[in-house]
């Protein structure tokens, strides 16, 4: 196409000529079928990540997808958010791997072109609550281009319970309206005192808590509170607006033992029951995980400090269970992620596997009656 | 433990002789032999003493049949069968020889030496089916261990930058003790449990080896292992 012997302006019309075939080829992408568009490139990025061709997790290949469908292309896509969550910092400055994991998922948001509408933060900012771990955070995070909506997590909250983190991140529960959809983020990880008692120290509290398989702390639950809120924010809404819920815990019950559980999930999913479209989004389970209770969608976050195993009970049977995570490599079965809002309301959720290909758990999947996790009976490692 | 054991003993002791029904059984064939033996020692003499379950024997040498048994023997010999009884129903033979050592037998296989000031043997003669005391020692002893395991696993001190077990393996989760020794493809090489753990600890917990025989190393083994418990060992599966 370009020879020694040509002209500058045979190079340019040459070079126009190029642009221009490119443009009509992406153009002819953008108006394939989304689905099947998403499958293709899907296949192009696996490929590429098996050949060592581009860093494996091939996040922008899937995102300009979601861009061309947001672009009008095709049906679909309203808009798109990002997550990062669960980092688990220790103040032990930029070189401690969570530090460098929650570094590496702001770079990954910010190399989303387009940019996402806004950044979820999705609770365990810190490990064990200090001001110190807060502060490193407020700075990893102070780097994401778009907006930032924080919620909170256990491991944020108990410490102080909850003083400094209100004091740097805002109020623990609040909702906003995006693009015609009505957003709740709640802090679910609220626990009965079980420290006066025992007169455990704020340290001691804060151990126990951040301690998975702890059996010395309460369940954690929204609290009667924060539902006479939900009620009350709730009660201008309508029923038809999509509503998408975040929370840190899962706002179902899947297992007591980890607190992969909230404890008036049944309250607070009856407040939700009216809306005709509702979708949680939470944290705190380090893993991919999807569930279905009539209206409400659920889909889990990844963390990007480790990956959680799969409880040993309790697996919803719509969670197509991911894979064993490789010990061997900090970044397997950790990654950060994207949500595309679909023009109904209801979501697409993206799963960004750092050193996996991605996965999409699709509002369509979980619409039917089939059960794509199947006989779910536990963790199948 | 062991020393409350044998101050309860000899408390119950002094009272055992009157209500454990003790008393002299007949002679045995041996014993009859010896007898026969005209001037014979005292050292070969003997004399047997049953348990009202006729199932715990002492033999307590140097003394005869016909012969009184002298009071701080007689209170030995109560002691042990006052043990016996407590902690189980064994056929059980305590041989109390001249030199005060005791050797208990069951099954006519001799079990243990006892040196009088040491550990009461009978804590550890586990003959059949143990009694619930026997099980409730065995158990906070193990307990001890996995909690010391527990503690670790969940602790920051083994590592070297905050990061603990229990992070990545709530109840020791992902672990699979069960399936180890392996080829830890990774490693290239057949790893044992402790190989997996050192891994951990030198990588992700960025601290430094243990030493095999580390006490730290056989608790955190206990910790795992005893959240696996029940799981079929299934050496070598990936």
């Amino acid at each position: 196409m370009y020879r020694n012997n040509m002209t500058r302006k045979q190079i340019e019309r040459a070079f126009a000529e190029r642009s221009a075939a490119d443009e009509r080829l992406l153009q002819s992408l953008q108006n394939c079928d989304r689905r099947h568009f998403l499958r293709t490139s899907l296949k192009f990025a696996g490929m590429a990540a098996a050949a060592s061709l581009v860093p494996s997790h091939a996040f922008q290949l899937v995102n300009v997808a979601s861009a061309a469908a947001a672009e009008g292309a095709s049906p679909g896509v309203a808009f798109q958010f990002a997550y990062v969550s669960d980092s688990h910092l220790y103040a032990r400055g930029m070189t401690h791997r969570f530090a460098r994991a929650a570094a590496k998922a702001v770079a990954d948001v910010n190399a989303l072109d387009p940019q996402p509408d806004f950044v979820l933060f999705g609770g365990d900012l810190a490990q064990l609550g200090r001001p110190d771990e807060l502060a490193l955070g407020q700075q990893i995070l102070k780097d994401l281009k778009p907006p930032v909506r924080m919620m909170v997590g256990e491991h944020d909250w108990y410490l102080d319970l909850g003083e400094k983190w209100k004091e740097m991140f805002g109020p623990d529960h609040y909702s906003f309206d995006h693009k015609g959809i009505h957003f709740v983020v709640l802090n679910s990880v609220v626990e009965k005192d079980f420290w006066t008692a025992k007169g455990y120290t704020p340290e001691q509290r804060m151990a126990i808590v951040s301690g998975l398989d702890d059996s010395r702390q309460s369940p954690f639950e929204v609290g009667a509170p924060q539902r006479e809120w939900l009620k009350q924010d709730l009660a201008k809404i309508d029923k038809k607006t999509p509503i998408i819920v975040f929370s840190h815990s899962p706002l179902y019950k899947l297992y007591r033992g980890w607190n992969f559980w909230t404890d008036d999930a049944e309250l607070v999913q009856a407040i939700l029951k009216p809306f005709q479209t509702v979708t949680v989004i939470h944290g705190h389970t380090h893993q991919l995980l999807t569930n279905r209770i009539g209206n409400i969608q659920f889909h889990g976050m990844l963390s990007t400090a480790w990956p959680w195993p799969y409880a040993p009970e309790g697996l919803p049977a719509y969670t197509v269970q991911m894979f064993r995570p490789d010990p061997f490599n900090q970044f397997d079965g950790c990654g950060d992620g994207s949500v595309d809002v679909l023009v109904k309301g209801r979501v697409d959720k993206h799963y960004n596997f750092w050193s996996r290909n991605p996965r999409i758990v699709t509002a369509k999947e979980l619409a039917g009656n089939s059960l794509p996790g199947g006989g779910n009976q536990g963790p199948s490692y | 433990m062991k020393r409350t054991l044998v101050a309860g003993s000899l408390l119950l002791g002094s009272i055992a002789l009157g209500m454990l029904g003790v008393f002299a059984g007949g002679p045995s064939d041996v014993e009859s032999a010896r007898r026969g033996l005209v001037g014979a020692p005292d050292e070969w003499a003997s004399r047997a003493v049953w348990a009202c379950d006729q199932r715990k024997l002492v033999i307590v040498e140097g003394v005869r049949p016909d012969e009184r048994i002298p009071p701080d023997k007689a209170q030995q010999v109560a002691d042990v069968l006052m043990d016996l009884m407590r902690f189980c129903n064994e056929e059980i033979t305590v041989r109390i020889g001249m030199n005060q050592m005791m050797t208990v037998a069951a099954n006519g296989r001799v079990y243990e030496n006892y040196v009088p000031g040491g550990p009461l043997p009978i804590v550890k003669a586990s003959f059949g089916e143990p009694t619930p005391r026997e099980l409730s020692i065995w158990k906070a002893e193990l307990d001890k261990l996995v909690a010391e395991g527990d503690r670790l696993f969940h602790s920051d001190e083994i590592g070297g930058n905050g990061v603990a077990c229990a992070m990545c393996h709530p109840n020791a989760s992902n672990t699979h003790p069960e399936t180890y020794p392996k080829f830890q493809t990774q490693l290239k090489k057949v790893a044992l449990l402790r190989d997996m753990v050192n891994w951990c600890i030198l990588n992700p917990l960025e601290g430094k080896e243990l030493p095999p025989d580390d006490p730290r190393m056989q608790a955190l083994e206990a910790y795992i292992l005893a959240q696996r418990s029940g799981k079929p060992l299934d050496v070598g599966k990936h």
